[in-house]
């Protein structure tokens, strides 16, 4: 907006009275290929010198049909596509998309099964928003915080790739499972890096949350109305910024989280700055939870034993049973059978809420999987939040939202 | 109020809705005529306060072919709603009333529904395809759409002339090996999806 200062000096008594001359709008094109744009979104922006007049995001650069591959997979084969929609918390992903399938097949899951799951997916939440605070601390200039988070996520990259054999992709649920169980040891290591992360937060606060600079740069920035936030479908860490205290682990519980103390940060203002305390507090929170998880981890079998049709039974009783053979080679072929029917599945990823929409007309192979991308709605918001700022304020907002463009595009 | 008392009350307003079977949250079948009217109601006085997702479905052989399918979450009743409505006009062109008025979030939900599958949204300010470009002339996620896609020109013809890059079939021959779900058990093998070409035979030319 054009200042409103009165100037003592003849130039910028000169600067002032431009303000009347003609100008024209600029048309510029922020992206694919951008630094802050976190993958390949591009904005087409209207700029009135340097305050963003229109800002239109055109997405769909990293679209690569994962709806339509998984109308040719079965339920099983689909997993993998699932990592790599939101990649940052390719755990979560997993998780929420069997759980999707599984409330289609109306499985129960055993305790143990529920204790890993909900520990890994508290791992990707810690590693998903080091990474979201990490870049967007990066974005707005202060590039050492990027190093301290992202030396932590190493640590949890090497405890993923312990666990699933991968550190990224990790592909770790099966419909009415895991792939295997957790490696001896592996929960006091989990421990240890949790212990650890800790006081990469206070560092991390040190640096960024009295920073002056940071806070011109967030505070009173991108302010989204609690209104605003709910009209527009936002969910997760953006929402809850706003001032809307809704977080599907508390109010539509999943997975046994009814049964931890956890809090839930919501913020005020719903400005950058606000989404940047509510991710911080939330990666405190989720070691808390993995504290409990742990100690309270069940013994007994880490998969639905029961689910002859669903789930592959012990590779030592198939190579030497014959109903088991037949069992695993139907499972192989066919995939798990699920019922006809329509679920819709929400969980609480890092990046808000992920759901999935599935359509079965029974057999191995779903007719229509929706994946409800929570990327894809906060930047909805983009026109709105966008528009009135300046063009460096742009790359705030964009890392504040923390959205990932594989699962926005599908 | 309760969940339980949704359907009665909805019903009594709106005798033209009827159940949906659904496998978890309630669903409601809503006529096109009359769904802006009932988003209204339910977002204001059944506290339905956030669109969730939009999903259009083709059910290919059936009449309608298309329909919009709805999510609502009701942030203070903790539950979702699955609204479906049946896409009006004939199978190449369904349409359906905009939301864009009673939520915002529909907005871009819609536009991925118009691109994926050709259901037009009345009343929408700005229709155009999202996820793939402009002038992209095919609907993806109908059922008669390939998997491996369909040869198209690129938006730019000198940009692919100078690079020689172009939309090609996806090179899998054939797409991914699936068993199909019918017939006999020895046809239930995986095999690929599309057995009209493969590394030996050349895929016959699309129209």
């Amino acid at each position: 907006m054009a200042n409103d200062y009165a100037f003592p000096d003849v130039a910028g008594r000169a600067a002032q009275a431009t303000q009347d001359l003609e100008t024209e709008k600029m048309s510029i094109s922020m992206g694919p290929s951008h630094p802050s744009t976190h993958g390949v979104l591009r904005l087409q922006l209207e700029l009135d010198g340097e305050t963003v007049v229109k800002c239109d995001p055109v997405v769909g650069y990293l679209h690569r049909g994962d709806e339509k591959i998984a109308e040719n997979m079965t339920y099983n084969q689909f997993v993998p596509y699932t990592d790599r929609l939101d990649y940052l918390a390719p755990l979560a992903n997993n998780v929420a998309y069997a759980l999707a399938v599984e409330k289609l097949a109306k499985l129960e899951l055993p305790p143990r099964c529920q204790a890993i799951r909900m520990l890994v997916c508290e791992l990707a939440r810690i590693s998903s928003h080091l990474l979201g605070v990490g870049v967007y601390a990066m974005d707005t200039g202060a590039m050492t915080v990027f190093l301290y988070t992202f030396e932590d996520r190493e640590k949890l990259y090497a405890l993923f790739e312990e666990l699933t054999g991968a550190r990224f992709t990790t592909s770790y649920a099966r419909i009415g499972g895991m792939s295997r169980d957790m490696p001896d040891g592996w929960m006091g290591r989990v421990l240890k890096v949790c212990d650890e992360v800790l006081p990469k937060l206070e560092l991390v606060e040190k640096l960024l949350t009295r920073n002056k600079i940071f806070q011109d740069r967030t505070d009173g920035v991108g302010v989204i109305s609690k209104e605003d936030a709910i009209a527009y479908g936002l969910s997760g860490p953006n929402l809850r910024a706003t001032g809307v205290d809704f977080d599907l682990r508390k109010q539509i519980p999943y997975l046994g989280y009814e049964n931890f103390e956890f809090d839930v940060p919501v913020g005020t203002k719903g400005d950058c700055f606000d989404r940047y305390t509510v991710r911080l507090e939330e990666i405190r929170q989720s070691v808390r939870l993995v504290h409990q998880i742990i100690d309270k981890m069940p013994d007994g079998p880490w998969y639905a034993e029961d689910a002859r049709r669903i789930f592959a039974p012990r590779k030592d009783k198939v190579l030497t049973g014959m109903e088991e053979l037949i069992q695993n080679f139907m499972l192989v072929t066919e995939g798990p059978q699920m019922p006809a029917g329509e679920v819709y599945f929400e969980a609480e990823n890092p990046k808000g809420a992920l759901g999935f929409y599935i359509v079965s007309k029974g057999g191995g192979v779903p007719y229509r999987l929706k994946i409800r991308s929570p990327s894809f709605t906060s930047l909805n918001i983009l026109p709105k939040a966008g528009v009135g700022c300046l063009v460096a304020d742009l790359s705030a907002i964009l890392g504040s939202l923390d959205f990932v463009m594989g699962e926005c595009d599908r | 109020m309760a969940i339980a008392d949704l359907l009665p009350e909805v019903s009594a307003r709106f005798p033209e809705i009827t159940e949906r079977e659904s496998l978890d949250w309630l669903a409601i079948n809503v006529p096109a005529s009359i769904l802006v009217a009932v988003m209204t109601y339910l977002r204001d006085e059944q506290g339905f306060d956030l669109l969730t997702d939009i999903s259009g479905v083709d059910w290919d052989k059936d009449t309608p072919r298309f329909s919009s399918v709805y999510h609502l979450l009701s942030t203070g009743k903790h539950t979702y709603l699955r609204v479906v409505t049946d896409c009006e006009g004939d199978d190449e062109s369904p349409r359906v009333p905009s939301l864009v008025s009673v939520w915002p979030a529909a907005n871009w939900h819609e536009r991925e529904a118009f691109d994926m599958f050709g259901i037009r949204f009345e009343g929408h300010p700005d229709l155009r395809r999202i996820l793939m470009w402009d002038d992209y002339p095919y609907f993806p996620l109908r059922k008669e759409f390939p998997l491996a896609g369909i040869e198209t020109e690129l938006p730019d013809p000198e940009v692919a002339e100078e690079t020689g890059v172009g939309v090609k079939a996806a090179p899998m021959a054939g797409g991914p090996f699936v068993a199909p779900q019918e017939s006999h058990m020895s046809r239930r093998e995986p095999r690929a999806r599309d057995e009209s070409w493969n590394e030996g035979r050349e895929k016959p030319q699309h129209q």
